[in-house]
C-alpha cells in the first residue's frame, strides 16, 4: 500500500527491460553460455540457435527435453512466465516496451485477437502453417486463425462435458441428466433429498465458462476479423445468452446451485469434497480434479456429455484451450515458427503432453488415435471418458470468435453476473448493461460498431 | 518509510549552499567530493524514480487506443480522468476507507502506546514486540493470510460461530468486504504507528510528569492533557502516513480480489484501476494519467492536512 504506484510502474518497466534484455533480444543468435542460465531446461546442443518459449503446461519440461534431443539445428530455451493472465500481463508489458517478449508463447485462443490487434503476433501462413492445417481439429484451427491469417498453432482444446458424482446421484435417486430441463429437475430432487450438496456451482467469475454456456444456446457475442481490425460487432445480449443466464438465474434464486467464485482454494476443495454433485468441465477438468487435495475418498466420479437445450440437435462448446504463437519480437521468425509447429506437432511430443500434462490434444494424429479414444481413466473407475464424452464434444465444436479486448469483456461479465446474483438486476438487464458497457468501451477505443 | 530519513540529509545539503562562498579552490574541491558521496543515491534516485516519473508523465500526454494507435492529446487524459466515474467512485471508496481506517489505526496505536509507556515491566517489552509483529509480515503475505482466515471453508469463523449455534457471516461478501479490509490494514499498521508514538512518548522529560503529579493530576489527566499534546507532531506525521497510504490503497484489495472477485471489482480503488488499465487492458497512457491524477489528489489532501495542522506539527 505504501509503494507509490507510479514508481512501481517505472521500476517494473525498467527491470523488465533489464532482466529480459539478455534473454529475448539475441535468442536467435549463437546460443552463448550466458543465455543458457535463463532457461529452465538444460540446452542439449549448445551450438544450435535457440528459440525462447514461454509456456505453463504441466509436465512441459519432458516435452522440451524430447524436442531438444530430437533437434540438432534448433534448441528450446523454456521459461514458465506464469499461468494465463500472469503471463499475458508480462507479455503485454514487453509489447509496450518493445523488447523482452519470447520468440514463441503459449496463448489461450480467446486472447489471440487481443494481441494481434497490437501487432504482436506473426501471421504464420508465410512460414507454412497452411500445410499443417490438416493435422489439427477443425474448431481448434478456426480459433487460432482469423480470416486468411493463422496466428497460432493449436495445442490443446477444452471441449465441455459433465463430470458428476455417481454416488451422490445414486443416493438421491437421480438419473444422469441429458438436457438442461432434466438438470434442473435433478437439482430439485437433490435439494429435496437433504443431502447437503448442491447440483453445481455457477461462478460469477466463470469468464470463458459462462461464455461457453451461452454459446451452447447459440449466442455469438462478437464478430471480429483481424483483416478489418477497426470494426467489431458486439451482441453479448443476444437471445442465446439471455436464455442461458435466465435459466441460471432461476437456479440461483431457488438455491439449487452455488455461486462460489471459481479458482479459489475454497472452490477447489468444494469441487472434490462432495459440496457439488456436478462439475461442468472442459476436457482439462479431469486432470485439474485429480490434482486437488482434500478429496472425498469415497467419491465415485463419472463423466457424461454436457446437458443440451435440445436433445435432438446437440450443440458442443469449448472452454479454454491453448496455442503456440510466434511474437513479432522474435529475431528469427521462421525458426520460431518451426518450433511452434514442432513442439506438439508430432506424436511423441503430443503423447507426452497427454500423459504428463493431461492435455486434450488438438493434433489430429493423436486425437484420432485408438489409443487416445480407449484410454482408461482410473479416477473415473476405468471409464473411457474420451470416447464416451470429449471426443464427440470436440468433433462437434465449430470454433468461436473472441473480441480484441476479451479480458475487459470478461471482467465486465463478472461485474454484471455478480450484480444479478446479488439481486440488483435480472439476467436480461445484466446482459443489456454488459452490452452497453462494451459498446461504450469499443467506441472509446476507436472501433466502429457493426 | 525509509524516506523518513531523507529530510534530514537534504537539510544538511541545503545548509551548505546558502553560504555566500568565495569561490576558492579548496571549497570547490570539497564540493566535488560532496557530489561523489551523493552520486550513488542520486543515480538510483534518478534512474528509478525521476526518470520513470518523467516517462510516465510523457505517456500520460498521449493517447493510444486499441484500434487507432498513438496520438498526442495534451491534457485530455486528465480531463477524462477527473470526469471518469470509475476513477471518482474509486476516490470516494478510498475517502470512505480514510474516514474509518485512519481513526481506527490512530486510536489503537495511541492507546497501545500510552499503556505501554506506563508499564515498566517485561510485559511491556513483550507486548510492544507482539503489537509490532504484524508490521513485520509482508503486506502481501498478511493479506493472503487474512484471505484464508476469512474463508468460509478454512477460516476459524465457522467453527467459532458454530459453538453458539450461529452461522458465520461471509467476510468476503459485498456488504462485509469493507470492514474486512479495514481490519487487515488496522492489524498491519497499528503496530508501526504505535512504535512511532511510543518513541515520541519516551522523548518527553519525565520531570514534567512529576510536576503534574505534585499538582494533583491523575494518570488519565497526564495522558490526555500532557502526553497527547506533547506528541502532537508525531500524531500529525502518523496521520499523514496513514492518509497517503489509504489514498494509494492497493495491495490488500488486490490480493483479496483473488478470493472475492465479485465484491472487489478491478476499479475498486484508483490505484487498482490504474493497474488494471495498464496491465490488463493495455491502456498504458490513460493509466499513467490516472496515476498522476491520483498523485495530484494525494498531494492536495496531504498539503491541506499539513496546512491545517501546521501548529501541531511544528511546521510553523
Amino acid at each position: 500500500m505504501k509503494a507509490t504506484f507510479l514508481a512501481s510502474v517505472g521500476i517494473v518497466a525498467a527491470t523488465a527491460v533489464a532482466l529480459t534484455g539478455c534473454s529475448g533480444g539475441e535468442s536467435g543468435g549463437g546460443g552463448g553460455g550466458s543465455e543458457a542460465a535463463s532457461c529452465t531446461n538444460t540446452v542439449v546442443n549448445a551450438e544450435a540457435p535457440q528459440v525462447t518459449v514461454w509456456a505453463w503446461y504441466p509436465g512441459f519440461d519432458q516435452v522440451v527435453d524430447t524436442f531438444n534431443n530430437a533437434n540438432d539445428d534448433v534448441q528450446i530455451c523454456w521459461t514458465n512466465a506464469g499461468q494465463g493472465n500472469d503471463e499475458y500481463t508480462k507479455f503485454s508489458t514487453s509489447i509496450e516496451s518493445g523488447s523482452g517478449a519470447p520468440d514463441v508463447i503459449q496463448l489461450e485462443s480467446e486472447v489471440l485477437s487481443s494481441f494481434t490487434i497490437r501487432d504482436a503476433l506473426v501471421d504464420l501462413t508465410e512460414f507454412g502453417a497452411n500445410d499443417v492445417e490438416g493435422d489439427y481439429a477443425e474448431g481448434a484451427w478456426e480459433d487460432a486463425s482469423s480470416g486468411d491469417a493463422v496466428y497460432a498453432i493449436p495445442v490443446d482444446g477444452g471441449p465441455m462435458g459433465m463430470l458428476y458424482r455417481q454416488d451422490i446421484f445414486d443416493a438421491a435417486g437421480i438419473e444422469v441428466p441429458t438436457t438442461w430441463e432434466e438438470f434442473e429437475a435433478a437439482a430439485q430432487t437433490l435439494k429435496a433429498s437433504g443431502d447437503g450438496a448442491v447440483m453445481a456451482d455457477f461462478p460469477t467469475n466463470g469468464r470463458a465458462f459462462n461464455q461457453a454456456l451461452f454459446a451452447q444456446a447459440g449466442s455469438v457475442p462478437f464478430e471480429y476479423d483481424s483483416a478489418n481490425p477497426q470494426e467489431i460487432g458486439i451482441n453479448v445480449n443476444d437471445d442465446g445468452a439471455k436464455k442461458v443466464l435466465e435459466y441460471w438465474e432461476g437456479l440461483v434464486k431457488d438455491g439449487l446451485v452455488a455461486t462460489d467464485d471459481a479458482f479459489t482454494a475454497d472452490y477447489n476443495t468444494k469441487l472434490v469434497d462432495g459440496s457439488y454433485a456436478v462439475y461442468l468441465a472442459a476436457a482439462w477438468g479431469p486432470g485439474y480434479l485429480q490434482g486437488l487435495s482434500d478429496a472425498d475418498p469415497t467419491a465415485v466420479w463419472r463423466a457424461a456429455p454436457l446437458p443440451q437445450w435440445d436433445a435432438a440437435n446437440p450443440v458442443q462448446v469449448n472452454w479454454g484451450g491453448s496455442t503456440f504463437a510466434v511474437t513479432e519480437q522474435a529475431s528469427d521468425k521462421e525458426l520460431a515458427a518451426k518450433v511452434a509447429m514442432g513442439i506438439f506437432g508430432n506424436e511423441e511430443g503430443m503423447n507426452l503432453g497427454v500423459d504428463a500434462g493431461a492435455l486434450f490434444p488438438s493434433y489430429a494424429p493423436v486425437l484420432e488415435s485408438d489409443e487416445f479414444a480407449t484410454k482408461e481413466y482410473e479416477f473415473f473407475g476405468g471409464q473411457q471418458i474420451n470416447r464416451d464424452v470429449f471426443l464427440d464434444a470436440a468433433a462437434g465444436y465449430e470454433g468461436a470468435t473472441f473480441s480484441p479486448f476479451q479480458n475487459y469483456a470478461y471482467d465486465q461479465l463478472t461485474v454484471q453476473i455478480y450484480a444479478m446474483v446479488q439481486g440488483e438486476k435480472d439476467a436480461s438487464q445484466a446482459l443489456d448493461d454488459l452490452q452497453a458497457s462494451l459498446e461504450q468501451y469499443a467506441t472509446e477505443q476507436g472501433f466502429t460498431l457493426t | 518509510m525509509a524516506t523518513t530519513t531523507a529530510p534530514t540529509s537534504s537539510h544538511r545539503a541545503e545548509a551548505h549552499q546558502p553560504v555566500k562562498h568565495r569561490p576558492d579552490r579548496n571549497y570547490r574541491r570539497r564540493q566535488r567530493w560532496g557530489w561523489l558521496f551523493v552520486a550513488p543515491f542520486a543515480l538510483i534516485f534518478l534512474t528509478f524514480l525521476v526518470l520513470p516519473l518523467v516517462f510516465a508523465f510523457r505517456m500520460s500526454l498521449f493517447t493510444s487506443t486499441l484500434a487507432t494507435g498513438d496520438r498526442f492529446v495534451g491534457f485530455a487524459n486528465y480531463a477524462k480522468a477527473f470526469t471518469d466515474p470509475l476513477f471518482l467512485d474509486g476516490l470516494l471508496t478510498v475517502a470512505k476507507f480514510g474516514l474509518i481506517m485512519i481513526p481506527a489505526q490512530m486510536i489503537v496505536a495511541l492507546i497501545a502506546a500510552l499503556v505501554l509507556d506506563n508499564l515498566a515491566t517485561w510485559a511491556s517489552k513483550f507486548s510492544r514486540l507482539m503489537i509490532f509483529i504484524p508490521y513485520a509480515v509482508p503486506v502481501v503475505i498478511g493479506a493472503l493470510m487474512w484471505g484464508f482466515l476469512y474463508s468460509p471453508r478454512f477460516g476459524p469463523a465457522s467453527t467459532v460461530f458454530a459453538l453458539f449455534g450461529a452461522e458465520a457471516p461471509n467476510f468476503l461478501a459485498q456488504d462485509s468486504i469493507f470492514g474486512s479490509l479495514v481490519n487487515i490494514v488496522t492489524w498491519q499498521w497499528a503496530g508501526y504507528y504505535m512504535i512511532i508514538i511510543y518513541a515520541a512518548l519516551r522523548g518527553i522529560d519525565p520531570g514534567i510528569y512529576e510536576a503534574a503529579v505534585l499538582d494533583g493530576a491523575s494518570d488519565r489527566q497526564i495522558a490526555t492533557r500532557i502526553k497527547v499534546p506533547m506528541i502532537s507532531s508525531s500524531l500529525v506525521m502518523v496521520v499523514i502516513f496513514a492518509l497517503i497510504g489509504t489514498l494509494q490503497f492497493f495491495t490488500e484489495p488486490q490480493v483479496l480480489r483473488g478470493v472475492a472477485q465479485g465484491a472487489i471489482p478491478t476499479d475498486y480503488t484508483p490505484n487498482m484501476y490504474a493497474f488494471s488499465l495498464a496491465f490488463s487492458y493495455s491502456q498504458f497512457n490513460y493509466a499513467s494519467a490516472i496515476s498522476f491524477a491520483l498523485g495530484i489528489v494525494v498531494f492536495v489532501f496531504s498539503f491541506f492536512f499539513l496546512f491545517l495542522t501546521r501548529k501541531q506539527s511544528g511546521l510553523k
